[in-house]
């Protein structure tokens, strides 16, 4: 379980992450989401240590994330961004076995593993031996996706994975993304502007702004039960868009 | 990484065959950059070798300044002197300075003064026959009233105590057009009309060559130039007295048919034989090098120069450019101080390593080397940097140690950038390196330096091809080793972009 006790993050005077409180379930799918600039990537990069807090704790499973404990914690994390931040040096395959051969994994299991990725992320097995420029967006997502779970990692965090790909291909991906979270039950954070997909795809959402958490809980309490006129107004703005 | 230490391990296999110029056994001697020095130092070369003493000679490894501060150094154990030289420059003595004065003082330094050779080399101002005969000028005197000739003497002798302002003052001369032009080429544009005036040793051979008239010092202005070697004391005695023996032997007819010699046949070696008679001169002939023999140890010493400096080069720039990227502060100060070095003009650099590393191949590799970092370290920097940032934290969240992330994913992506920066070294670091030809280190600017003091076109360039030659073909090498370095992904990405 992941816990933020009282995290903040400042970056000198402007304050990006207001001293926070929040925990994230175990085996269950929470979507961060917000307007941009709201705070919700910096609170995610701060699960994986990419930032530290200003002040305040965050713990995964009870052990504090620092720069000693950090480290070891990744290897437990799946990370994916926009655009998947796939090596562009290394091929498919490569990238999503480096580090499994990093900590010495059995090729053997290895291999076994890339194969049971390929069927869950719909990915063709005969395209691992291309580099990320030879690929589409969409191939792209889904190797980011096999390499965050390569390890077989019990937390997901995936920061606007589906923010730079066409309309189609998003909704594929976003169906293949909650098939995968079902199958495997980890606990995922998702950061995404998107209340659809936000809903689609989280059993629960964290609403932020400025820095704050407005609202959390299912998105039925967000529809019945807005804690104050920003939220109705995010999801008015939201559903308008896609009613059109 | 693996590559760069190959470089290294090469470099260094070739440093251990090339010759040290400081063994224990061995008598160095030096020679300045003009052919009477070359020719003397050859002869006292096989004098001492006939003595039975392990002899090199260092040829034309520069001015009076680099000559004596590797003679104090130890650096070489003999070098031709003159006496005016000694008195004036080295000493700074003021007025006419006898002999016995002017050894008390190099004593108190640990050098020596041998015998006289027998010929004063004094300087002496020339100009062509015709026009000396034109204006009627016979003597210094006669310059006074010439305010319009064009002078071009060398820098050294623009510089000198006893050169041209002191001698301009003395003879009340007033000529504007006054520049320094080196000594060999000097005389190229005293016989194409580009200069009326030049000064001159008075054993030059391009004095009859090229039909000059020597003006008569009138008011006895410069002082005598008697050579001789100037030693350390602690020198082995019996090369002290070997080299003794020649006091007395050389006059000025006899330097004078020997630096003719060795300016037509481009040989010095074979030049200062004739010292050892007709029939040692006949038989040094048959010695004599041939170019495709001077090409290849010219090649394999000029490789020597570059290969270790370069290897060094990468071992030390990658690091530095590393640590410059991860700190912004240390980063200002690496490059700052890389690029400081790189505005030293390269003679100077050479010039103060001597007190240091002496002269030689050392100082040549430690000069190069520094030359050679700049392009790595902020080629280094370069590549790190344009490195997107979600990728950066990409590799981060993947849980990789730092330096893992360094060796697997960072430096790979930086790989083209630093690859560049080298080969823009190793062609800077080719060229420069002619320049060790100055001290003594061998490589193609031995060559060039002898063409430059000879004015010799044919052997300047027999220096200047092939380093053109070789900085074309490590530019080739370069391309090649590219596909072979650069992982193909990234290729592919770089090409799309």
């Amino acid at each position: 379980m992941i816990a933020l006790k009282s995290a903040e993050r400042r970056y000198g005077a402007s304050i990006a992450v207001y001293p926070t409180t929040l925990e994230f379930e175990r085996g269950k799918t929470t979507a961060l989401i917000g307007p941009s600039g709201c705070g919700k990537s910096t609170l995610l990069r701060m699960i994986i240590g990419l930032i530290a807090p200003s002040s305040g704790t965050l713990e995964v499973d009870g052990t504090p994330v620092n720069t000693f404990t950090s480290q070891q914690l990744r290897r437990r994390m799946g990370y994916v961004i926009q655009d998947g931040g796939l090596f562009p040096h290394l091929t498919a395959l490569r990238n999503i076995t480096l580090m499994a051969q990093h900590v010495g994994t059995d090729p053997a299991k290895v291999s076994s593993r890339v194969a049971e990725l390929c069927t869950l992320t719909h990915f063709p097995q005969e395209a691992l031996g291309r580099f990320p420029v030879e690929l589409s967006g969409g191939q792209r997502q889904r190797v980011s996706l096999m390499r965050g779970l390569m390890l077989d990692p019990d937390i997901l965090l995936l920061d606007e994975p589906l923010g730079a790909l066409d309309p189609l291909v998003r909704s594929a991906l976003q169906k293949d993304l909650r098939s995968v979270f079902e199958a495997l039950g980890k606990t995922v954070v998702l950061v995404t502007h998107d209340m659809a997909e936000a809903g689609y795809l989280g059993h629960r959402l964290v609403l932020m702004r400025e820095g704050r958490v407005v609202q959390s809980g299912s998105l039925e309490d967000f529809q019945k039960r807005p804690s104050d006129a920003f939220v109705t107004e995010f999801l008015t703005a939201q559903r308008s868009l896609v009613m059109l | 990484m693996r590559n760069s230490l190959r470089v290294f391990a090469i470099s260094l296999a070739l440093a251990s065959s090339a010759p040290s110029l400081a063994g224990a056994q061995t008598v160095a001697v030096g020679s300045k950059k003009f052919t009477e020095s070359y020719v003397l130092g050859e002869i006292a070369k096989r004098i001492l070798t006939e003595a039975g003493i392990t002899a090199t000679h260092t040829q034309g490894m520069g001015g009076t300044i680099i000559l004596w501060q590797a003679l104090k150094s130890g650096d070489i154990a003999f070098y031709p002197e003159y006496t005016g030289t000694i008195s004036e420059e080295i000493l700074k003595l003021k007025g006419a300075a006898d002999r016995s004065a002017m050894e008390s003082r190099l004593k108190a330094q640990g050098i020596g003064m041998g015998p006289e050779l027998g010929f004063n080399n004094t300087y002496a101002l020339v100009m062509r026959r015709s026009k000396s005969e034109a204006m009627g000028i016979a003597s210094m005197s006669d310059l006074k009233s010439h305010p319009n000739l064009r002078v071009g003497v060398t820098p050294e002798f623009l510089g000198r105590k006893d050169g041209w302002k002191p001698l301009s003052a003395r003879y009340g001369l007033s000529m504007k057009d006054v520049r320094g032009v080196e000594h060999a080429l000097g005389y190229a544009a005293l016989a194409s009309d580009q200069i009326d005036l030049k000064e001159c040793y008075s054993t030059d051979a391009k004095i009859k060559e090229n039909d000059l008239v020597v003006l008569k010092d009138d008011l006895g202005y410069f002082p005598q130039y008697k050579a001789l070697f100037l030693y350390r004391l602690d020198a082995p005695t019996a090369a002290i007295s070997a080299l003794a023996k020649l006091g007395g032997t050389i006059d000025e007819q006899r330097m004078t048919a020997m630096n003719a010699d060795a300016e037509r046949t481009k040989d010095y070696t074979l030049a200062a034989s004739a010292y050892f008679g007709k029939v040692a001169r006949k038989e040094a002939e048959g010695k004599s090098e041939t170019t495709t023999q001077i090409i290849l140890r010219t090649t394999k010493d000029h490789l020597v120069l570059v290969g270790i400096s370069l290897g060094l080069a990468i071992l030390a720039g990658i690091p530095l450019g590393i640590l410059a990227w991860r700190s912004r502060a240390i980063g200002a100060i690496v490059l700052g101080l890389v690029g400081l070095v790189q505005t030293i003009p390269s003679l100077a650099l050479l010039a103060f390593l001597i007190p240091w590393l002496g002269i030689g191949t050392n100082n040549a590799i430690v000069a190069l080397f520094v030359y050679s970092l700049l392009p790595i370290v902020r080629n280094t920097v370069t590549g790190l940097q344009d490195i997107p940032s979600p990728l950066r934290e990409s590799a981060e969240a993947l849980g990789l140690e730092p330096a893992a992330q360094m060796r697997k994913i960072l430096l790979p992506m930086a790989s083209r950038s630093i690859l560049a920066g080298i080969k823009t070294s190793a062609v800077i670091n080719i060229g420069t390196a002619t320049l060790a030809g100055l001290i003594g280190a061998g490589g193609y600017g031995e060559q060039i330096q002898i063409g430059l003091s000879l004015n010799d076109t044919p052997t300047i360039l027999r220096g200047a091809v092939p380093s053109a030659v070789m900085a074309v073909v490590a530019q080739a090498g370069f391309d090649l080793l590219e596909r072979a370095i650069i992982p193909k992904g990234l290729r592919l990405t770089l090409a799309k972009d």
